[in-house]
């Protein structure tokens, strides 16, 4: 089985490495072969590993692969550690990317990298994996920066664009600040534990929770609280929560088929599975998650109000990422982790779904983005204009469709939760629900529906895509319907059991379980709620605006123009990080160097120094006059004040 | 078991070869590039048997030669390594190889001299890395200065007076001092040994002299801030080869000096100051990580990045009393050393990189202006790949060597002081920012100008150059365990013996109760 495992990662890191040495040999063709047989080997295998979990019931592997280094007693291995948890992620993984992969040979046709754009996806693919696959936490460190490598050479990948560069530096600056904290949580694991072991370091955990931490002398906080927030920071970064959610938005600016891939379907939810992964030490520590939950809320409300400003149509869907990572977090601090995954998987194919649609409308659009240029797309693009209605309508929570019942049990779980910040969160995320179909439909509409406002030109091009770009979209589109019915063994069943720990206290999931009795009465049950319907009034308001009377959008814009310029220039979030921190930071560092290098260290001390000497000389140089008169003088000058020193200072003191 | 004196070898061989090119060229030979190759390339195989014959079980030294030098001062030519002086040997005459490899075409002037500096630096500096007797130590660590002033102020650039003054300002003050504090031990114990040294008690006041004084001369080396405003208008001023060995090598006997006589030398005083170097370790990461920020100059900004990344050299080596005191135990302070010991290889390999990628951009473009620059990857696709990995490594990315030695330093310093790693990590945010915005600067982008337009992608011999750093930077990154291996016993039996007091023991609970 060891080799099963192993090669899940290698196959697309094969790939990877002949499609990026070897791409001028291998030529176009070669480049997309080898790399989509490296992921499908994958996802077979992911496929085979699945089964034996879902099917035959086997038990969690958990085993080195080789010794990285030991020093001080302390094994730092590459491991893994497959258990249901980890059979369901490289599954969704390694399907998306399967999809994506074969999207991109349609998506990338006239790139001169194309090769390169191959390799770097199937680098990306074994990143990811090795992520979900370890067994400890120097390899999730590895995988975590290493997906964030792999980001930033993809949202750089045009890059002779100015905002492509700029974009790829931030989200990697930005990303470090989420792993400045994620290194450090991993430091007091290392102090609390001493070891990087999960299995170790999850043993060891409750025994550590009334163990304190002092970070300013006096103050103590729990140590756990402390690990569980600085591993929360690094999450932060990773899924884009709010404050450091700056650069998913910009990272749109990297081909679409990675904004599906990375930043929509895998590489932001590292953090919602790095957490879940950790449940058992979040479990130890409410503070952490009363933080998990606050950040969750504010991402999920706040970030969706922006996408209802956006015209950029990967903007749109960027800004519905990181309100949707806004509930999978919500999820996690309300304990309910089940329902965090099952809303990372079914969000994974939903969204891959809509971002690789809204690159197939690029395509036909002639690469102009700008959603106020577009309408009627439905009648020259089917496929396209189908897959995304379904995508659309799962996003927003229509019943029956998958988002629906990962959302619903998002929002019925944080409903239960006790922990300080749930109340606030159960309204963050149901006013969410509202703004998530606005948007959706706001978008849905414009493209799709309405008259055609593209130019002459474009109309006249205006075709369905080829069926590389066609087929993933209606392969996802099919778990984008029914992954839903997963929420039978995934959520309410046993199938994270001894996988993800919750306390009996925060068994938010297991309140709603008792009245849980089907996916069909899943929606009866929901029907009493409000959710349903704040969605419906959602696709009612957007219908009403942009299709029914789209004088009232500009209306509405200019009777609420503070709300409007707040939303439009993000809450001025970009403004004021490029002020003060980068500004401040070059400012500090042009000072540090014009005053404290140049100035003191160099001016005063060291050519200080230098003066001082050539002074000293130029003085001393006097006393050499040549004259044997002189140094006669001051030798007797000498022999005096020595003779002084000795009677009267030195006798003095000895006695 | 080798049964020849194999660091003699691989100290006099390549200095013999120096000496030999110096003949060459003065006899007008015609090409005297391939001897210096050989020369280099055969110093380097051999120190590869240093490696394959070491005996990681034991802290005492290996390949020992002893024989009287100088008998009336108990001078003795003492060599040795142990798994502290091993790895900065190989790392020596590995980089040599590149080192000659890259000033192949690029030195049109007086070549046979050029290289020969390089041959017989390799040689001076194996001296200092393998002596145990103080004043053969002392005589390799001043003769290394003297043809690392020729390589500047020969091949150097305009300001190359000024830097080779200050250079030999900052360390010759440094030197003297290290020198007194040798000689009043040798009148203590009648010993030039360092391995007497080592167990020489001394008293307080002596050690936090004697410690005092070797800090000048380590700290000069390495260079710590605040004596570090040297470093970087010699790297501005000395050519490309003069650069790499500056970074890779001669700053790591700073460290190696701190490991090999501060700290067993004099633990006490070690232990009273320790709060000193950690506090100029921690500025240098975080003061000197902004100024590399705003750097204009390439090498410049890489000087100062350099700053920055060894403070971490000096930061996890120091951390054994922290640790000691904070915890009651040295657990911790094992990983932090060797974390240390592993920066300064790492180091040696990704500065020495990215020292190369500026010489093969101002060999073409005669530019170390960021602002020249612009879209190279455009027309040098190859040296683009390159020079992107040297600057993710150098951001410290796991994968690469240079996480090893940052990661172990971070989570050792989280155990000593939650203060220290929050600090120290601040490099990850910090040395991205500089390293990646050059990249962006340089490398992305539309093409600049027309210079950039006419720019030709590495040859053969650059290629090889680089792709050799690359592969050692990505082996030790994801296998870092043969080289840290070999590092166990001998920082094992190092902190064994800094957590012993040299002190008569009253004093020495006193120090130990009030510590910082």
């Amino acid at each position: 089985m060891e080799n099963v495992y192993l090669a899940i990662p290698l196959a697309p890191l094969f790939g990877a490495i002949v499609a990026g040495l070897f791409g001028k040999q291998i030529g176009r063709a070669g480049a997309h072969t080898v790399t989509i047989l490296g992921v499908a080997v994958s996802f077979v295998l992911s496929l085979v590993v699945l089964k034996q979990f879902a099917v035959d019931g086997a038990d969690p592997y958990n085993a080195s692969v080789y010794t990285w280094m030991v020093s001080d007693g302390v094994r730092f291995e590459i491991g893994f550690l497959i258990d249901n948890l980890t059979a369901l992620m490289i599954t969704v993984v390694s399907f998306v990317s399967l999809m994506v992969h074969i999207y991109t040979i349609g998506y990338m046709h006239d790139d001169p990298g194309y090769q390169r754009f191959f390799s770097y996806i199937a680098l990306f693919t074994f990143s990811m994996l090795m992520l979900v696959m370890s067994n400890n936490f120097l390899q999730l460190f590895f995988g975590w920066e290493a997906v964030g490598l792999v980001s930033y050479l993809l949202i750089g990948f045009w890059y002779k664009r100015p905002t492509a560069i700029y974009a790829n530096l931030k989200a990697f600056l930005v990303n470090r600040v989420g792993d400045f904290g994620f290194l450090l949580g991993i430091g007091a694991i290392y102090m609390a534990f001493n070891s990087m072991d999960y299995a170790t370091v999850f043993a060891a955990a409750p025994a550590m929770e009334s163990a304190s931490f002092e970070i300013f002398s006096g103050v103590e906080w729990s140590l756990l609280t402390v690990i569980c927030i600085f591993l929360f920071i690094g999450a932060m970064g990773k899924s884009a929560q709010v404050p450091l959610h700056v650069w998913l938005p910009d990272s749109m600016e990297g081909p679409t088929p990675i904004s599906a891939l990375i930043h929509a379907a895998t590489m932001v939810t590292a953090g919602i599975f790095m957490v879940a992964r950790m449940s058992p030490l979040f479990e130890l520590s409410e503070t952490a998650l009363s933080f998990v939950l606050v950040i969750g809320a504010i991402t999920a409300l706040f970030m969706g109000l922006l996408g209802v400003v956006q015209n950029d149509i990967k903007r749109v869907i960027a800004y519905s990422t990181l309100s949707q990572l806004g509930y999978m977090t919500v999820a996690l601090g309300a304990s309910a982790y089940a329902a965090g995954i099952f809303h990372l998987m079914t969000h994974a194919f939903f969204k891959a779904l809509l971002f690789l649609a809204a690159g197939s409308v690029i395509i036909a659009m002639h690469h102009d983005q700008d959603i106020r240029n577009m309408g009627g797309l439905r009648k020259y693009m089917p496929i396209t204009w189908f897959t995304s209605l379904i995508g659309s309508l799962a996003l927003i929570g229509t019943p029956f469709f998958s988002g629906f019942y990962s959302k619903d049990t998002i929002i019925e779980a944080v409903h239960h939760s006790h922990l300080a910040g749930a109340g606030i969160a159960y309204w963050a995320v149901l006013i969410g629900v509202f703004i998530t179909a606005l948007y959706s439909f706001r978008m849905y509409f414009l493209v799709f529906h309405g008259k055609p406002r593209m130019d002459e030109h474009t109309r006249e091009h205006l075709r369905e895509t080829p069926w590389v770009v066609t087929v993933p979209l209606i392969l996802l589109a099919i778990p984008s319907v029914l992954s839903g019915y997963l929420i039978d063994p995934v959520v309410f069943g046993d199938w994270f059991n001894g996988v993800l720990h919750v306390a009996p206290g925060h068994d938010v999931l297991g309140v709603i379980g008792e009245h849980y009795h089907g996916p069909l009465s899943f929606v009866l049950h929901a029907l009493a709620g409000p959710a349903v319907y704040l969605a419906g009034a959602g696709v009612a308001t957007a219908w009403y605006i942009y299709m029914k009377n789209p004088a009232i959008a500009d209306n509405i814009a200019q009777r609420f123009r503070g709300l409007y310029t707040l939303l439009v220039n993000k809450y001025y979030a970009d403004d004021f990080n490029e002020a003060v921190f980068a500004g401040g930071a070059r400012n500090v560092g042009r000072l540090l160097w014009r005053v404290g290098d140049a100035l003191i260290i160099d001016g005063l001390i060291v050519n200080g120094s230098a003066r001082v000497v050539g002074w000293v000389a130029s003085v001393v140089r006097q006393v050499q006059s040549g004259y044997l008169y002189h140094y006669a003088f001051s030798m007797i000058i000498g022999l005096l004040l020595l003779l002084f020193w000795f009677v009267f200072i030195a006798q003095r003191v000895g006695a | 078991m080798i049964d020849f004196p194999l660091l003699s070898v691989l100290v006099w061989l390549p200095i013999l070869g120096g000496a030999i090119l110096l003949v060459m060229e003065a006899l007008g030979f015609p090409d005297i590039r391939p001897t210096a190759l050989v020369v280099a390339l055969a110093t380097f195989l051999l120190s590869m048997l240093l490696y394959t014959h070491f005996d990681i079980s034991t802290a005492a030294m290996q390949f020992q030669e002893l024989a009287p030098w100088i008998e009336a001062f108990s001078v003795n030519y003492h060599l040795g390594v142990d798994g502290i002086s091993m790895p900065l040997i190989i790392l020596t005459t590995f980089t040599t190889v590149l080192v000659v490899l890259a000033g192949w075409e690029v030195i049109k002037n007086k070549i046979g001299q050029y290289m020969a500096a390089f041959l017989i630096m390799e040689g001076l500096m194996n001296g200092v890395f393998a002596s145990l007797d103080a004043v053969l130590f002392y005589v390799f660590w001043e003769a290394m200065l003297v043809p690392m002033f020729l390589i500047i102020g020969i091949w150097g650039g305009p300001r190359r007076v000024y830097a080779t003054i200050k250079f030999f300002l900052y360390t010759f003050l440094g030197s003297v001092l290290m020198l007194v504090a040798l000689i009043y031990m040798h009148l203590q114990s009648g010993a030039f040994g360092i391995l007497d040294f080592h167990r020489l008690p001394l008293g307080m006041t002596e050690q936090i002299l004697i410690f005092l004084a070797f800090l000048m001369a380590f700290a000069v080396k390495v260079p710590m801030w605040p004596v570090h405003t040297w470093l970087p208008d010699a790297h501005v001023e000395a050519p490309t080869g003069g650069s790499v060995i500056l970074a890779a090598i001669m700053l790591k006997i700073g460290g190696y000096g701190f490991l090999r006589f501060s700290l067993p030398i004099t633990p006490d005083a070690s232990h009273a100051l320790d709060w000193l170097i950690i506090l100029m370790s921690l500025v240098a990461v975080v003061y000197i990580g902004f100024v590399a920020l705003v750097q204009e100059d390439m090498k410049k900004l890489i000087a100062y990045s350099s700053i920055a990344h060894m403070g971490f050299v000096t930061l996890g080596i120091f951390l054994v009393f922290t640790l000691l005191d904070n915890t009651g135990s040295t657990g911790g302070a094992a990983l932090g050393m060797e974390g240390g010991m592993v920066q300064m290889i790492s180091h040696g390999f990704i500065s020495g990189a990215l020292f190369l990628c500026v010489g093969v951009l101002y060999d073409r473009l005669h530019s170390r202006q960021i602002s020249d620059y612009g879209g190279v990857v455009n027309t040098m696709p190859v040296f683009a790949a390159f020079m992107v990995l040297f600057a993710l490594a150098n951001s410290g990315l796991p994968g690469t060597s240079g996480f090893v030695g940052e990661f172990m330093v971070i989570i050792a310093s989280f155990k000593a002081n939650f203060w220290f790693a929050a600090l120290a990590a601040t490099i990850m945010i910090l040395g991205a920012a500089y390293s990646l915005w050059l990249v962006k600067r340089v490398i992305f982008g539309e093409i600049a100008n027309d210079g950039v337009r006419q720019l030709e992608d590495i040859n053969r011999r650059e290629f090889v150059v680089l792709a050799s750093l690359a592969f050692v930077v990505l082996l030790f990154g994801l296998w870092p365990a043969p080289l840290v291996e070999v590092m166990h016993a001998s920082v094992d039996n190092l902190l064994a013996h800094v957590s012993v007091s040299k002190l008569p023991h009253e004093a020495g609970m006193a120090l130990l109760g009030n510590g910082n």
